[in-house]
Order: structure tokens, then C-alpha cells, then sequence
């Protein structure tokens, strides 16, 4: 077989093996959102499908399997049904090249980074998509919104990552993390604290998690850019939605905690177990913080977060050229 | 200067979201304080307030301490109450002249029905009752999927201790 067949069947089975893991992550993170959810409110989330609850997600995911994909009358066909397939199917390309562990990458590309920041996009061209084709105002307010929120919150996101490849040198994810030791003094959130923060806000952002959810928000949009969804045309937005939060945390855990590095266990452990730290924190987030208007997301954004990112790029620079 | 201090106060404010997670990271700790129904009960019932129930009374176990003044029923914001006095006396034949309030009747209910569906447990009736014969049942698990079930004859159990 030649180079170029064995890279082939190696991203066959790569897609494969994340659309299986992401299948898994998403049952197993909806229901973990669910009981981190009750255990703040004080009670005791799902328990009554499966041992504590364990079965919920897959009943709930049955149920939109067999409900009835709904179109309304004035609604765009082609756009309406191109939008869920537009926001899901690029996601499992965004985990391609990222290294869950020394060797567990499923696409090594020196420009991997890269990669995620612009195949990330698409979802907002498939919320703005989904709120244009459902011909609902909510849905069209949703994606106005959401529009607005990941065009400004890219940049931060961006200049963010920008200071952290200048240090590192390097586009390549698992480059990256093998610069990085194994413990906490040796990762790159120890040179880039700032640039985190600003990452990790801009990630909560662009996954349109609390407290940035605006384009799905319940109590001013009925759903947002998803309200004309039924079935798995909602299903697929959900799925995206969790897909997306484990494509930035798995992001952050490589650009800053070290990725897979840590002692005595395997890699993949580690990569996994920070990863998971990261998703539990957004959850709590989410528990926590109450929804942001939508002037102050804004000024959030182009006041705060764009001016410190510049900051941390130019101080970077300035301490790299310097020393 | 004002920018500045504006500015300062906005990174302070970051502050109160730090406190924001303590506190709910807190509750993600603590105890939960809701209960597993069907496997566990609740204990604290002191002041629930369920359906209404008639207070025995204590020199008379077997009958209400009800003397079926109708104020439960008057007072009652949604008549959920429904209260039926005892038949006065005949009068007797051979006094026709007599006083009124010699032929008094009997005091207690004939007849006291409550409907838990339109009951807003606003307690109105238990605070307005010259007699205190009104006070709210501690039963959490009033629970049916017949709305009759829950016209309640609250005279009944009086009618069965007599049996």
C-alpha cells in the first residue's frame, strides 16, 4: 500500500472512531449537564430511567429519533433541511487533528489549528441558515444574534491563540503539546494566563453557552434559531451544540493545559480527564451566571476582550523579540 | 478619570461572578433537599397545608367541634366549602305563641362537603373559625386521576368512628 492509501483508511477510521466518541460524549454529557444542574439546584436530576438516571439521554434520544421532522409552510426546503446537516457534519472534522494522545491523532497536519478556526465558521452560516429558511421571527432574531455574537467573539478567540502560537511557533496541535511538560509549571497557561481567560470566555461564547446563549434564548426567542426544529432536525442542533463544546475544550486543553501530558498515567487519560474539567466548568457557568443582554455581550466583546487580546499579542511579541 | 474608575469597577465586578460559583458550587455539594417519593417520604410537615379536615371535638370525639356557623364557608374566597346546619325543631303544636329561640336547633353540620380542586389553601377558613374546628391535614400525597376523588365529605369520618 502507498503513503497516501494508509493516510486514507487512517481517516476513514478516524472519522469513524469520533463520530463514535462524539455519539458517546453527547449521551453521556447531556445527562452529566442534567445532574450537574440538579445537584446545584439541590436535587437529584434524572434517576428514575437506569441505575441514578444513566438511561435518560438515550430514552430522550430515542424519542427525537422517532418523532416527526416538521417543515413549516412558508419555510425555505432546501435551506431549512440544508441547516442541521450544515451545523453537524463539520464537527467531526473539527476533532480530526486534534491529539487526544502521543499517537491518537486522526489526521496529523501542521496546520491543525488552523483547521478548527475555519471549519468552526460553518456553524454560524448553519444557525444563520436555520433562522433565514424557518420564516419565524424568533428563529430570524436567533440568528441575527448569533451572528453578530460570533463575528465579534472570533477575534478575541483568534488574537488569543495568535499569542499562544507565537510562543510555541508552531500550528500543529500535537507539536504544541509536546512542547508542554507534564506538569502544571510546564503549560503554556503558565506564560499565557491572560490569553486563556480570554479563550475560554470566547469559547463559552462561540458555542452560544450560558451566559452568551442569546441565540437560543428561551424566555425572549421561545428556542432561538432552532424554534421550527422537531425531531432530528433539533437533534442534530443539540448534538452540534455538544459536539462544539467538546471541539473548544479539547482545543483549550491542548493550546494551554498540556493536552495529553501528565505522569503516571496514559495520555489519553489525562487528555480526557482535563477536557472533562473544562466541560464540567462550562456547565457550572451555565448554572451560575445569568443570560447577558445584548449591549453588554457586545461591549463585553469589542471593550474588553478585543483590547486585552491585543495587549497579550504585543506584550507576547515584545517579550519574544526581546528575550 | 471617571473612564478609569468606571473601568476599575468593572474588573472589581468580576469579583461578585467568583462569588457566584462559590455559592452555587456550594449547593452542588450540600445535601439535596428533594426527596425520592415513592421510595422516601418527607418529613417536615408542620406546616404543610393539605386538604382541610374537621377537628373532633374533645369532650365529644365522635362529632366535629363544628357549630356550623357557615364563616368557613362565607369567608371562603373560591366556596370550596359547602356547609348544610342541622335541621332546626319542629315547632312544637300546642305552643304556637312560643319564643323562637326555644326551638334552637341542634349545633353542628348536616352535611360538610369541601372541594380540594377549587381549594387555594389560603387558610381563611381555619383563622376565621370562632371555634377553631378547621385546620389543614398534613397528607402530602393527595393525589388522583379522578377529580371526584377530590370532593371530600369531611363529615365521613366522623360517620365511620360511629359505626
Amino acid at each position: 500500500m502507498s503513503f497516501d492509501e494508509i493516510q486514507l483508511i487512517r481517516m476513514i477510521v478516524a472519522v469513524v472512531a469520533t463520530a463514535l466518541f462524539v455519539a458517546a460524549s453527547v449521551i453521556f454529557l447531556v445527562y452529566l449537564e442534567r445532574k450537574v444542574a440538579g445537584h446545584v439546584h439541590r436535587r437529584p436530576g434524572p434517576f428514575e430511567v437506569g441505575p441514578h438516571g444513566m438511561l435518560q439521554t438515550v430514552a430522550d434520544a430515542v424519542k427525537l429519533l422517532s418523532k416527526q421532522p416538521l417543515k413549516p409552510d412558508g419555510a425555505d426546503p432546501v435551506l431549512f433541511w440544508l441547516a442541521p446537516i450544515a451545523a453537524f457534519a463539520p464537527t467531526l472534522l473539527l476533532l480530526l487533528p486534534i491529539p487526544f494522545g502521543p499517537i491518537l491523532t486522526g489526521f496529523e497536519v501542521n496546520l491543525g489549528l488552523l483547521l478548527i478556526l475555519a471549519f468552526s465558521g460553518i456553524n454560524v452560516l448553519a444557525l444563520c441558515l436555520a433562522g433565514w429558511g424557518s420564516d419565524n421571527k424568533w428563529a430570524m432574531l436567533g440568528a441575527a444574534r448569533s451572528v453578530a455574537q460570533a463575528v465579534g467573539y472570533e477575534i478575541p478567540l483568534l488574537l488569543a491563540v495568535l499569542a499562544v502560537t507565537f510562543t510555541s511557533g508552531t500550528l500543529n496541535l500535537s507539536e504544541m503539546v509536546a512542547q508542554q511538560g507534564p506538569y502544571p509549571w510546564h503549560w503554556n497557561i503558565m506564560t499565557q494566563p491572560l490569553a486563556f481567560f480570554i479563550y475560554f470566555v470566547c469559547a463559552v461564547a462561540e458555542t452560544n453557552r450560558n451566559p452568551f446563549d442569546l441565540p437560543e434564548a428561551e424566555s425572549e426567542l421561545t428556542a432561538g434559531f432552532h424554534t421550527e426544529y422537531s425531531g432530528m432536525g433539533f437533534g442534530l442542533f443539540f448534538l452540534a451544540e455538544y459536539t462544539n463544546m467538546i471541539v473548544v475544550c479539547s482545543v483549550c486543553t491542548a493550546l494551554f493545559l498540556g493536552g495529553w501530558q501528565g505522569p503516571f498515567l496514559p495520555g489519553f487519560w489525562w487528555f480526557l480527564a482535563k477536557m472533562y474539567v473544562l466541560l464540567l466548568v462550562m456547565m457550572w457557568f451555565r448554572w451560575t451566571f445569568p443570560r447577558l443582554r445584548f449591549d453588554q455581550l457586545l461591549n463585553l466583546n469589542w471593550k474588553w476582550l478585543l483590547p486585552l487580546s491585543l495587549l497579550n499579542l504585543l506584550g507576547t511579541a515584545l517579550v519574544m523579540k526581546l528575550f | 478619570m471617571n473612564a478609569l474608575r468606571k473601568m476599575g469597577e468593572d474588573v472589581l465586578g468580576l469579583w461578585s461572578l467568583v462569588k457566584g460559583l462559590k455559592i452555587t458550587g456550594a449547593f452542588f455539594f450540600s445535601k439535596q433537599v428533594t426527596v425520592h417519593y415513592p421510595r422516601a417520604g418527607v418529613d417536615n410537615l408542620a406546616t404543610f397545608r393539605g386538604p382541610i379536615e374537621l377537628v373532633p371535638n374533645p369532650e365529644d370525639p365522635a362529632g366535629p367541634l363544628c357549630i356550623a356557623c357557615m364563616t368557613c364557608a362565607a369567608t371562603c374566597p373560591t366556596g370550596a366549602i359547602l356547609v348544610v346546619k342541622k335541621n332546626a325543631l319542629k315547632p312544637v303544636d300546642a305552643a304556637p305563641d312560643q319564643n323562637k329561640t326555644a326551638r334552637k336547633a341542634p349545633k353542628g353540620p348536616a352535611k360538610f362537603t369541601y372541594d380540594y380542586t377549587l381549594c387555594c389553601q389560603c387558610g381563611l377558613c381555619a383563622e376565621n373559625c370562632p371555634k377553631g374546628a378547621i385546620r389543614f391535614s398534613g397528607n402530602p400525597y393527595c393525589a388522583s386521576i379522578n377529580k371526584k376523588d377530590f370532593e371530600f365529605d369531611l363529615l365521613e369520618k366522623f360517620r365511620m368512628n360511629m359505626d
